[in-house]
């Protein structure tokens, strides 16, 4: 007789395209066969793993632990250790604000602020409830001649900006000039 | 090993097959202050106190430097002076003090190194952030914030219990020790074991405290309190009191129990004894009908809770005996309660345990009588010293006195089920007399006996051999049963004990609880054997004669009702399914397969791949939604589907289609 727990309600990351989660599944069973279930493998199949969920969702996190047998809170403990991986979904654009000595000394705080202002994130939150904006500090991006700077789902690199410029850009990205440019954030 | 001589603080130490400097210097009388040292685990290096200076190499960890000819060590120098400090110093910034109210204050560790090293003063601000404390399991409390993150239950849970439950996560001044997705632990796969508390050194993980919960037992005058107390405690407690581990404190404890105010005060002896009659009777009975072997014991709760959780295949394997404990509890609310004339709902049957699983044990649903619990509450063995101290009882002046009868009586072969193979050697006295007839005497069965973790031995008896094993630690229970189900070994019956040297190397045991103090505590129980005037279960006739009033006779229809049990599959951790067809626009039919480890390996990905791809020939994904969900208790049956509220189980590749078919879409609109 279990020890049942009241399930957390489920978390829509998104609106989902028939079979698109169906396709993520089998992907996810594709990378962890890929590597042929090796423990020592673990971060490159997390790796891979959210870049096909954007981030790394509980339950996947315990189908990764169970196909590789190892126990479940070692993967908590890998997943939580690196700040690349997310167990929290992330915006539909993740922009990441440099705060490097560089970037900061020239103003990168007002960037952040404004940005956050802009897509109305709440204290201590990173993502809006839509789940289309991320926005992040990072320590570094090794563009400080173009400081300070940000990028756009690691692809786009604004550089010099200003807080207007910042939330041109972000407007730019609300009204959907920038369609296709989705998904893929460096993993 | 090197060999050689080593300079420890101006004296030659011979380095003696030593493992690391750690050792040597131990052994050379100079007692370096450790946290994450423990010899039966690996080594970590982590809480950096044994801190040496060695001539050339300057500081070092001595748990992580092994020593070698000529090296000059100094252990007490200003500079490892002022670091050991130092270190201490900055532990007790981040560790909430609050030891005056704190369970483990008197035998803390951090407070004794810190007292011991002189730290009078912690110039450091504290933490900002105080995580919540955990109370959720039925045995332990985890509190993060005295946590000094030295990794010693991570160890003990990994190397030796095989299970993992701990882990650090996150990283620099937010790591913390905890769960995966830092659940509750009651909804990991904890089996309750409470080795954990047993290594760790602050009060960061300790026994869930019902002491209270006793007092208000005993303090109700309406109420009869019963207390049963287990084999492995006697040899321990006394260490509470300043005797050495495995010095004999029975007759004390009797008499503290009785002052502290027990009605009746009964010894778990009798109802090893009975155990081991139902479960050797168990045993005889599966080799004459073939039954499913080996047969496994089943007196450990932790085992019992690994075996339900991650060997589902294996549970008609386990006794259906339930262990003494339970079968005691049972004896009290249902027969002797009926015979003393006793509502069982006045009577409180508490038991004291060298164990934190038996707690679990207790609140499981099996194990009722009249809707309430047949054993009420369990007390650690530690617990019951804090009530005998808190009733101001002076334990070493106490005249020794007896445990009440009938209740009360035990042979020695119920005594050694306090040491792992205990329950093997008193199966072996009472089926060896059972089968070969013969007179009194004693047997004493050798090989089951020690502190290693896996024994084996064989018994010539009855015309056949009988292969045993005797196995202590999770680990190691994990490493025969895969041998077991590979085909590399054959047993016809194996005793398994979650905790390394058996219940006397409890989580409720005092502290230390290391390997030193179990041997002990194991010399102890085995004197106690030999200076019972009975040795064997069936000689035991309060046993034998409650089973004929109560059952007529062991091993039938009435001890099976009142003295078994069963097992059920059971998931390992909670958590919402992996969603694989998302929300479909209509209400849709639920269709859940199984990921768990169990049947995954059966192959369940294949199947959930299967209904996928007929779903989209038929054309009915949009009234499915397909999700891979985890454990749903049917382990032991091969590949479970749950469609709808329906689980349908055994599934394979050769009838997933016809399954499909006539139990999944024969319940959705179909298009065709």
């Amino acid at each position: 007789m279990g020890t049942k727990s009241v399930e957390p309600a489920p978390v829509q990351p998104e609106s989902i395209q028939p079979g698109a989660l169906e396709r993520k599944f089998a992907k996810l069973q594709e990378i962890v066969s890929r590597h042929e279930g090796q423990v020592a493998h673990l971060i490159a199949i997390l790796q891979e793993v959210q870049q096909e969920y954007r981030y790394l969702p509980e339950e996947v996190l315990t189908y990764i632990a169970t196909a590789l047998n190892i126990p479940p809170a070692v993967v908590y403990g890998v997943a939580t250790f690196y700040a690349q991986f997310s167990l929290l979904p992330k915006g539909k654009y993740v922009i990441r604000v440099c705060n490097g000595t560089a970037c900061h000394v020239r103003g990168a705080e007002g960037i952040h602020f404004a940005l956050r202002k802009e897509t109305g994130l709440a204290e201590g939150q990173e993502t809006t409830p839509d789940l289309q904006f991320t926005v992040e500090t990072v320590s570094c991006l090794g563009a400080c001649g173009l400081a300070p700077v940000m990028t756009v789902n690691g692809r786009e690199v604004h550089g010099q900006m200003t807080p207007e410029e910042a939330t041109a850009v972000l407007n730019r990205l609300k009204s959907g000039e920038n369609q296709g440019e989705r998904g893929d954030q460096d993993a | 090993m090197s060999t050689g001589n080593v300079s420890i603080d101006g004296r030659l130490v011979e380095i003696n097959d030593c493992r690391n400097l750690l050792e040597l210097i131990r052994l050379a009388g100079i007692e370096l202050p450790t946290f994450c040292y423990h010899s039966e685990l690996s080594i970590y290096g982590a809480c950096r106190m044994c801190m040496v200076e060695v001539d050339g190499r300057g500081l070092t960890a001595a748990c992580s430097t092994p020593p070698e000819n000529g090296m000059v060590v100094h252990t007490n120098t200003a500079r490892t002076r002022r670091l050991r400090r130092m270190i201490i110093e900055l532990l007790l910034a981040n560790h909430e003090r609050e030891c005056t109210s704190c369970e483990r204050s008197g035998n803390c560790r951090l407070q004794q190194l810190a007292h011991q090293l002189g730290v009078t003063r912690v110039r450091f601000g504290g933490r900002d952030r105080r995580l919540p404390v955990d109370g959720s399991s039925p045995a332990l409390v985890k509190n993060p914030n005295k946590c000094i993150l030295c990794g010693d239950c991570v160890r003990m849970c990994k190397e030796i219990q095989g299970l993992g439950i701990w882990d650090f996560a996150f990283r620099g001044a937010k790591t913390q020790v905890t769960t995966a997705f830092d659940k509750p632990l009651a909804e990991v796969s904890c089996v309750n074991c409470g080795q954990c508390a047993a290594v760790c050194p602050t009060g960061a993980l300790t026994v869930k405290p019902d002491v209270d919960r006793v007092w208000e037992a005993i303090y109700d005058p309406d109420k009869v309190v019963v207390v049963q107390v287990a084999p492995a405690v006697r040899v321990a407690i006394g260490e509470e009191f300043g005797l050495h581990p495995g010095e004999k404190a029975t007759g004390q404890m009797v008499a503290a129990l009785r002052r502290i105010g027990f009605d009746r005060v009964f010894d778990t002896l009798f109802t090893a004894d009975m155990t081991t009659i139902e479960e050797s009777l168990e045993l005889l009975g599966r080799l004459d009908n073939g039954g499913r072997l080996p047969l496994f014991t089943s007196c450990c709760p932790a085992w019992v809770k690994y075996a339900e959780q991650f060997h589902a295949g294996l549970l008609e394997n386990l006794s259906t005996c339930r262990s003494p404990q339970q079968m005691f509890g049972s004896l009290i609310k249902k027969h002797y309660a009926r015979e003393t004339g006793l509502e069982s709902g006045k009577m409180v049957c508490v038991s004291v345990m060298p164990c934190t699983a038996k707690k679990f044990e207790a609140i499981r649903p099996e194990f009722v009588t009249a809707e309430s619990p047949d054993v009420d509450i369990v007390l650690t063995t530690v617990e019951l010293a804090k009530m005998i101290k808190e009733a101001g009882i002076v334990f070493n002046e106490l005249e020794p006195q007896t445990f009440d009868n009938p209740l009360g009586m035990g042979s020695g072969a119920a005594v050694i089920y306090g040491a792992s193979g205990g329950v093997m050697e008193s199966v072996v006295r009472f089926v060896s007399f059972h089968l070969d007839g013969a007179g009194q005497g004693r047997v004493d069965f050798y090989p089951a006996r020690g502190m290693q973790g896996i024994k084996e031995a064989e018994l010539a008896i009855g015309g056949q051999t009988l292969k045993l094993a005797v196995v202590n630690g999770l680990g190691n229970a994990e490493k025969l049963i895969r041998r077991l189900e590979a085909g590399e070994i054959f047993y016809h019956a194996v005793e398994i004990m979650a905790c390394p040297g058996g219940c006397l190397g409890g989580g409720g045991q005092p502290v230390p609880n290391d390997t030193t103090v179990r041997r002990e505590r194991m010399k102890g129980i085995y004197s106690l054997d030999r200076a019972e005037q009975l040795h064997r279960p069936q000689d035991n006739v309060f046993v034998t004669r409650a089973l004929e009033r109560w059952f007529g006779g062991p091993a039938n229809r009435n001890t099976h009702r009142d003295l078994h049990t069963h097992y059920y599959p059971r998931r390992r951790i909670s958590g919402k399914p992996v969603d694989v067809s998302g929300e479909p626009e209509q209400q849709p039919l639920e269709v859940a397969v199984c990921v768990g480890t169990n049947c995954y390996l059966k192959g369940s990905y294949d199947v959930l791949n299967k209904f996928a791809e007929l779903a989209r020939q038929m054309g009915i994904m949009d009234y499915l939604r397909l999700k891979g969900t985890f454990c749903l208790e049917h382990c032991d049956c091969g590949v479970s589907v749950k469609v709808g509220e329906e689980i349908i189980t055994g599934v394979d590749p050769e009838n997933v289609e016809e399954l499909f078919r006539a139990r999944v879409a024969a319940r959705v609109p179909t298009p065709r």
